[in-house]
């Protein structure tokens, strides 16, 4: 049997860097409050029979967001062999004061007290013995982040699972919260072991209010009576009502161990060197113009500057091994409907989507640093007013941003909203923030039709997502989404210098993701692609593919295309490829059009498109539903199927009117 | 006073916390209880929401729930 230990913490405390120190994985870490959102597990460096189990970030055990909800119920409902508690210590008060509450829960627990690298170079101190005699549980100073402290954390852990007891203090109270406390404790105590609460906790929870805590334990009428006239006379004696009381007596407590323990003369460098930051960065008027600059920025290194040399070099290495594989396969003597499957099929379906690579790596590395770096919290701050227009609140500005790169991840960073209606709201509208997968599709439209403008093309598709994305905001505020916007309460952590590694694995990941991608979704789609429009239904081959099984499927679905300015078999079935990923658009098309070269290819979609429609087809890319990855996501956020479906039509329901205004508009203008 | 008259390097001791419900309790979880001293530090580029100082962290509310706060003392930092 393994032990399970639990890692809890505040958030953005360094949870996941301790996690990924001590099981030596590669979980995702970013300077935001709220990066993890689900619960992750793996087995210690060396101690295979000690599992540990990443959280998302808490900051009581009042839970307030869904994944704040996993938290709480894994620490109550798995019985964890001990905790480790992580507080980062240049923020020590708030972070005690989930201590103090899991301390309540009599679960074996080690404090680890984070970025003591931080507090050191400020010439501040604390002192852990103290601080580990006043909450009688282990402290140890660690810095998670620079890999200090590690073993002597290890070995506390080790000890604590081998000899486990509670913590040994649990009462912080006095005066007339105590008294409360502990004659509920006296009453309680039956039901609190039949339900499976620690007496001490479930208590504590009765005095301050708990529904969940109330229901769970089936408290008889006479007992509620007791309760409420207990909480009436505390409340009486001290003059504030039963919640404020209990978060007072905490922070009281922590404040006087503090006093005594913690030694500070200044604020660390990086919380000096974050307020001098922000006045740049947050400044009431340079904030916006600063946040936009970046953005443009961003795309304009990923797409031209660095991007645009490196996918050309790309292409033209895959154009050599294309060149060198045709060379062997023909001397070889090879039948010529296999060249026809490797060099029109493989090759130039999934080359056409793989020369995207670098621009997508990109594209990442530079959303990576604007969450490790710590803007991506202010940018949330900035943009909060002008996200309540549409009903949402600051934070759900960062899913969205985060949908640049691929919805997926984003659609699961809804996750740290805190009300239903928000975070259903934000799933409906993240897909319509262009991800990367689109790129390609873009590239291959505007090499044809606008060589000169593509760069401009590019971005009126992006703001064309953002735009719609705000009318469906308001639309959806006034209609299903009723109600009020949620409180936005969020911490601004200090700025820090990304973690190079970090970043890099980060890339790391996200090529192979899309490699693997290449090589299985997008390979399988173009061999069955080739397949299908290289034979009829009676499995002959064809030597035009309007003939083929493919040409007669598509063109049943071409129709409904005509309004949109686009009939073409070929269009439509890029169309519904592209669901298995974007970017078998690109490939579908590249190997429908059976064209060798990007010459040939351009001549081949202006057959297919005339220039507006190859606008309204490129708008309708941009909004309709998601691939089935990120299809599978909503669904598992919104939790029916029926709602995901409901979401892919309204988005594919809009990609359809906003593609029929264009073309039309366009032809009054241009046609 | 409340917490959203105070203006930019203006601080205060905070006496009452209002509100009601999830947000209150949250408000207390993060360190606004009585006694606390707290100070804004400055205001979003389009008015709200704003940015306090407490506990040694950087906290930022909006202003309709900042107003919910009573300070005293207010004085600048
Ligand atoms: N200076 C310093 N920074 C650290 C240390 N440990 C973690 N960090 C940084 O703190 C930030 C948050 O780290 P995470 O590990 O993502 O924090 P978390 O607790 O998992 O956060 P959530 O998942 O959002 O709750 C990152 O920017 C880390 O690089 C440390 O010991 N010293
Ligand atoms: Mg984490």
């Amino acid at each position: 049997m393994s032990d399970l230990l639990a890692l809890a913490g505040n958030q953005n405390c360094g949870k996941t860097t301790l996690f990924n120190c001590l099981t030596g994985s590669n979980q995702h870490v970013g300077n935001f409050p709220g990066v993890t959102v689900e619960k992750k597990e793996g087995p210690i460096k060396g101690h295979k029979d000690m599992i540990l189990v990443d959280l998302p970030g808490i900051y009581s055990l009042s839970p307030y967001t869904s994944e704040e909800v996993v938290t709480r119920d894994f620490i109550l409902k798995e019985h964890p062999k001990a905790v480790i508690n992580i507080v980062d210590a240049t923020n020590i008060e708030r972070n005690l004061y989930l201590s103090l509450q899991l301390m309540e829960l009599g679960i074996p627990m080690v404090i680890a007290l984070n970025m003591m690298d931080e507090v050191r170079a400020s010439g501040n101190s604390i002192d852990v013995e103290l601080l580990s005699a006043h909450l009688g549980v282990p402290v140890i100073p660690i810095s998670a982040g620079k890999n200090e402290g590690i073993s002597d954390l290890l070995d506390a852990v080790t000890e604590t699972v081998r000899h486990p007891k509670p913590p040994a203090r649990m009462d912080f109270c006095r005066g007339e919260v105590h008294k409360a406390i502990h004659s509920i404790a006296h009453i309680i105590e039956d039901q609190a072991k039949t339900s499976g609460y620690p007496l001490r906790f479930a208590a504590t929870k009765l005095v301050e209010g708990d529904e969940l805590m109330i229901k769970a334990l089936h408290l008889t009428s006479d007992q509620k009576h007791i309760l409420n006239h207990m909480v009436e006379n505390m409340e009486k004696a001290l003059d504030m009502d039963r919640e404020a009381a209990l978060a007072d007596m905490r922070y009281t407590f922590i404040e006087e161990i503090c006093r005594d323990c913690v030694v500070k003369h200044r604020e660390t460098r990086e919380q000096v060197r974050s307020e001098k930051i922000d006045r740049l960065l947050t400044h009431k008027y340079l904030g916006i113009p600063i946040f936009l600059g970046i953005m443009l920025l961003i795309f304009w290194l990923t797409f031209s500057v660095l991007g645009a040399p490196l996918q050309d070099l790309l292409d033209n290495w895959i154009g050599v091994g294309t060149d060198w594989l045709e060379g062997v396969l023909v001397s070889a003597g090879t039948s010529e409907w296999v060249r026809s499957l490797l060099i029109d099929g493989v090759c130039a379906g999934v080359g056409s989507v793989l020369s995207f690579l670098p621009i997508i790596v990109l594209l990442f590395f530079f959303l990576s640093l604007l969450e490790d770096s710590g803007y991506m919290a202010r940018v949330a701050f900035v943009m909060d007013k002008m996200l309540r227009k549409i009903g949402l609140s600051g934070r759900s500005f960062v899913p969205m941003l985060i949908g640049f790169g691929c919805s997926v991840p984003a659609i699961m960073a809804t996750r740290t909203l805190s009300s239903d209606r928000d975070r259903k709201m934000t799933i409906v509208l993240t897909p319509f923030m262009s991800c990367s997968a689109k790129l390609p599709i873009y590239g291959m439209i505007t090499m044809a039709f606008f060589p000169k403008q593509g760069g401009i093309v590019m971005f009126a598709l992006y703001v064309l997502g953002m735009v719609v994305a705000i009318l469906s905001g308001l639309l959806l505020k006034s209609t299903i989404f009723k109600g009020n916007p949620v409180p936005f309460v969020m911490e601004l952590p200090s700025y820090r210098m990304p973690a190079l590694r970090g970043v890099l694995m980060l890339m790391w990941e996200k090529a192979k993701d899309f490699i693997r991608k290449a090589f299985t979704i997008i390979f399988v789609a173009a061999i069955v692609i080739w397949f299908l429009q290289s034979f009829d239904w009676s499995l002959n081959w064809v030597e035009d593919s309007t003939d083929s099984i493919l040409a007669s499927i598509g063109s049943v679905i071409a129709p409904l295309f005509i309004p949109l300015g686009f009939d073409d078999w070929r269009a439509s079935t890029a169309l519904i490829t592209g669901l298995t990923a974007k970017e078998s658009v690109v490939s579908t098309l590249t190997v429908l059009t059976g064209a060798a070269s990007d010459a040939q290819l351009s001549a081949v979609l202006h057959t297919i498109f005339t220039p507006v429609s190859s606008i309204s087809f490129l708008a309708f890319t941009v909004l309709y539903m998601p691939c089935v990855a990120a299809f599978a996501a909503t669904k598992r956020e919104l939790g029916s199927l029926r709602a995901a479906v409901a979401t892919a039509a309204y988005q594919t329901s809009v990609a359809y009117i906003a593609a029929f205004v264009i073309f039309q508009f366009g032809q009054l203008f241009f046609g | 006073m409340t917490l959203d008259q105070v203006k930019p390097g203006y601080g205060g001791i905070i006496t009452a916390v209002g509100g009601e419900g999830a947000l209150r309790h949250r408000l207390l979880d993060m360190g606004l209880t009585p006694k606390t001293h707290v100070m804004v530090r400055k205001v979003a580029p389009m008015g709200d929401p704003i940015e306090l100082y407490l506990r040694s962290y950087v906290l930022t509310i909006r202003r309709e729930d900042a107003a919910k706060i009573q300070l005293k003392e207010v004085s600048p930092v």
